[in-house]
């Protein structure tokens, strides 16, 4: 059994949540010295941090949407002492590189989700169950009305879609976010029945990803590609591509979101959407409870989701739990009711063709990290 | 029941009427007789009354679901829909079930007489055996809302694309009393025939409003003038000695309004008039909030009789001495009325007649709007005098001019999630008014709430401001800082003492968010009284 530390390990300020005995940042949301960044997502991954450490598959990722920032990249598990307190990253499931922070001191041991799901995407390093004493989990859809299906079965639903719309001699648009949905749904699509066409933002993030892992082939539609190329194809693109000038090349077109909110019919009517595949990059109901209940934790911090619901309920099944506020979003974006964090995406791309953001060397940031 | 549940979820995935009407028809195409009377009655809101009620359902859903009661109930605020809530919570499982829409009809049908722990055991077994869609649709089935986005127009279309019936002609076999559990699909939709002719109404024509300017319908010496009066349009047919009252959502009401029983006798049998349910006290149209005791109510007393009788207004008449004469022009239909009225002696039943009023120039058609709400109309009925009577909303010959709607600036107090396709939007708003309380100060009483009127993009726009200046919560309600003032137009208002302002609005909505007004700008309950004529 750990030992009580005087003080919390990590608390949550008005930057972030703090280790005060490391000086070190989790995921901050306002500027700080130190941080280390779970994932690429830019409520978790934010601009004008003197040092960033993350997994080194996020540091790609992180540099195309930051440009030059000091960051280093570690392994899995690798773990590394700042002031006497050990931190070691461990995957999360949730995207290419997502990774949870395991914060150890003196023998108590708390974890730090980020975003994270436990199903295996195919795509994602497949999430691990750290025990703890503390386990801060995000909860996006911390409701019992959120079951998901197993992705395979939903990815046969897709491809049937796009084969049906084939058939009718239409186009596919499917929209998810730029960075993690969308390699998810391109590297499960059924590539015979026809070619990947992707948006300029989704298109940019995947060159970012080929060089961490692989993915099936894909085509910019550019000024020049022409609307017979792309009738019967599937086109790839962000949500706030939905009713954008930009859709009318695809002209005969369907439209699809795939997103846990798909779940709520009023989700995706609302939206004008065609159609809705439930498919989310977070835990469902059973998958925040069964890993909660897999780390041993007896203290549970729900951050971002359902947090006030669900904390109660888990008082009620005998945690210590409670809820603190982020500000993180969860799979807001694709509700459309932020377009945020894609448009921050698109000007970083902008940025990112103007210049060529310099190779730092890594273990400059990490030094000084470690100092 | 897979077949159904099929097209529900076909229907919901898309917003295209088209593509709506087309996989109906599809349906219609293969489903079995049985299950297209039963889909007909389903869209066309015959539904089996409710076998169980909400309160034991949410608490036998929630048992598979093994979650506390208050869970199930957030739930189902942030989902909005208590079928939808139901179907995502239970479990899925490996089970299927083969059973037939009509099956589960029967079944749900033989349930009301269960006991509840029949009823549970039925429930329990059927939500574990179907998915996700066939879940929803069965529940809903059972607790009797069924609104997929479909309006029985486009129902009678596909199914008329399916059968190759004319359209029309579906819609009229539609009308009435017919009993899904007992009329075959050749009785109700193919066969020519007569049994149930006695109580058929005909299918209402209904009107457009008018677009741009009035005095683009041509010469005003083609068209006549009625006012729109503000009850129940209904259709009261004379057959046989007997009579049958009809309400436009096809409804018939003539149990619950036992004064017109004094029609027969002295209007000859084979008699159809298209007519207005109107509150009428003291040779005064009443309001609208008048009727509202007479609506619900089927079992009528002596002391309603005395305190809110009803008239009906005459419009048209549809079937005389056993004739449809619907392919007349108004012209001669009114004639025929008139004809009918001239026989009736003044005073002797609750039936008037609504004045045709023929103008020369369309100021005069002014100039009458401008009188509607001195008559207690709603504004005006324009009618070309060579019309006939047509099935359905249709555009040309007929066209309603209502008067402006009322209006005031109120502020937002309260606020509450939506349902169906704004579940997770802040929709529903409750609005208030200044007033003096005892002590001289200005404090703001609720007085109407309004659903509609902004734009999904304004709707987004409040439901953001909402989340962030919730002072509490109140299960689904959330009370917010007064701050937003609204324009709210409404048809109509009157005194009430069921409302804590006193005062009732009729078909209160928003008209515009008053970004220029601070809530110190916004009007008084006097202010709104001062409207009551």
């Amino acid at each position: 059994m750990a030992k009580k530390n005087e003080k919390a390990l990590l608390c949550f300020n008005d930057k972030g949540i703090y280790c005060e005995i490391a000086n070190v940042y989790l995921d901050p949301w306002k500027a700080v010295e130190n941080a280390i960044i779970t994932h690429g997502h830019s409520d978790h991954s934010r601009w004008g941090h003197k040092n960033y450490i993350t997994h080194h598959f996020n540091v790609p990722i992180i540099r195309h949407r930051l440009g030059d920032i000091n960051v280093a990249g570690v392994e899995w598990g690798e773990s590394f002492m700042v002031n006497g307190v050990k931190f070691s990253l461990h995957p999360a499931g949730h995207i290419v590189g997502s990774s949870q922070v395991r914060v150890e001191y003196k023998g108590e041991v708390w974890v730090f989700t980020g975003d994270y799901k436990t199903e295996d995407d195919g795509i994602a390093t497949p999430y691990e169950v750290v025990k703890c004493n503390t386990f801060i989990t995000e909860c996006t859809f911390g409701l019992p009305a959120f079951n998901w299906l197993p992705q395979k079965e939903v990815f046969t639903d897709i491809n049937s879609w796009w084969a049906e719309n084939k058939a009718e001699g239409k186009t596919s648009v499917i929209f998810g976010y730029t960075l993690g949905k969308a390699q998810r749904i391109i590297k499960n699509l059924d590539t015979s029945i026809g070619k990947i066409f992707t948006h300029g933002a989704v298109e940019n993030m995947n060159q970012v990803i080929r060089t961490i892992t692989d993915l099936p082939d894909t085509e910019l539609v550019t000024r020049d590609t022409k609307r017979e190329e792309l009738l019967g194809n599937i086109v790839v693109a962000p949500p706030s591509a939905h009713g954008s000038p930009w859709l009318r090349k695809m002209t005969p077109f369907v439209t699809a979101t795939a997103s846990g909110w798909m779940a709520f019919r009023g989700a995706r009517t609302r939206r004008a959407i065609d159609k809705g595949f439930v498919l989310s990059d977070h835990c469902d109901w059973y998958g925040l409870l069964d890993s909660i209940k897999a780390t041993g934790a007896e203290k549970i911090i729900s951050t971002h989701g359902y947090s006030d619901i669900f904390s109660r309920y888990l008082r009620e099944i005998g945690y210590d739990a409670r809820t603190a506020r982020t500000q993180y979003e969860g799979e807001s974006a694709e509700m459309g009711s932020s377009h945020e964090a894609d448009e921050s995406d698109e000007k970083a791309f902008e940025d990112v063709l103007k210049t060529e953001a310099p190779q730092s060397d890594q273990g400059d940031s990490i030094k000084s990290f470690l100092k | 029941m897979k077949n159904f549940a099929n097209l529900i979820k076909a229907l919901d995935a898309t917003n295209k009427t088209n593509v709506k009407v087309d996989a109906l028809t599809e349906y219609f195409r293969h489903a079995s007789d049985e299950d297209k009377v039963w889909t007909i009655a389903i869209l066309s809101h015959r539904r089996p009354p409710r076998p169980v009620n909400t309160t034991l359902l949410r608490i036998w859903a929630n048992e598979l679901a093994n979650i506390p009661m208050w869970l199930f109930e957030e739930s189902y605020h942030i989902v909005g829909d208590l079928a939808e809530t139901i179907a995502l919570i239970v479990p899925t499982t490996r089970e299927h079930s083969d059973k037939s829409l009509t099956e589960y009809l029967r079944e749900i049908i033989a349930l009301r007489k269960k006991s509840d722990e029949e009823k549970r055991a039925y429930l329990h077994e059927n939500w574990l055996a179907l998915n996700f869609y066939e879940r929803l649709v069965f529940t809903k089935l059972i607790t009797g809302s069924f609104r997929i986005g479909l309006s029985q127009k486009l129902m009678t279309r596909a199914l008329s694309k399916a059968v190759s019936v004319d359209e029309d002609l579906i819609a009229h076999k539609l009308m009435g009393d017919w009993n899904p559990n007992t009329v075959s699909f050749r009785e109700l939709i193919l066969e020519e025939k007569s049994s149930d002719y006695l109580s058929k109404p005909y299918p209402f024509y209904l009107a457009y409003a008018i677009e741009g300017n009035v005095a683009d319908l041509g010469d005003a010496k083609d068209w006549s003038i009625e006012h729109k009066w503000d009850g129940i349009r209904s259709q009261t047919i004379i057959r046989d000695g007997e009579i049958f009252v009809w309400s436009r959502g096809e409804e018939l009401v003539t149990d619950k309004y036992p004064e017109f029983q004094n029609f027969i006798g002295v209007i000859p049998d084979g008699t159809v008039i298209d007519g207005e349910i109107l509150p009428y006290k003291d040779d005064t149209i009443g309001s609208f909030n008048d009727l509202q005791t007479r609506i619900g109510r089927k079992n009528v007393s002596a002391s309603v009789l005395k305190n809110n009788p009803v008239i009906i207004k005459a419009y048209d008449l549809l079937e005389w001495k056993g004739e449809d004469i619907r392919t007349r022009t108004y012209a001669e239909r009114r004639h025929l009325l008139e004809v009918l009225f001239a026989d009736i002696p003044t005073g002797t039943i609750p039936l008037h007649l609504s004045e045709r009023i023929c103008l020369n120039s369309w100021e005069d058609v002014v100039a009458e709007r401008e009188r509607s709400r001195d008559l207690h109309s709603e504004g005006l009925m324009i009618k070309r005098n060579d019309s006939i009577y047509q099935v359905g909303r249709k555009k040309g010959d007929w066209w309603k001019w209502k008067i402006e709607p009322l209006a005031i600036d109120a502020v937002l107090t309260y606020a509450m999630r939506g349902h169906g396709r704004r579940s997770n939007l802040f929709t529903d708003y409750t609005f208030a008014l200044w007033q003096q309380n005892e002590n001289g100060e200005r404090e703001l009483v609720t007085f109407a709430k309004a659903y509609s009127g902004l734009t999904d993009a304004e709707f987004r726009q409040v439901d953001n401001w909402i989340q962030r200046n919730t002072l509490e919560r109140f299960g689904p309600v959330r009370s917010v800082t007064p701050e937003l003032v609204f324009e709210i137009g409404f048809e109509g208002i009157s005194l009430s003492k069921r409302h804590k302002s006193g005062v009732a609005t009729r078909f209160p909505r928003i008209l515009r968010w008053r970004h220029d007004k601070k809530i110190n700008e916004a009007n008084s309950i006097d202010d709104l009284k001062a409207l009551i004529c």
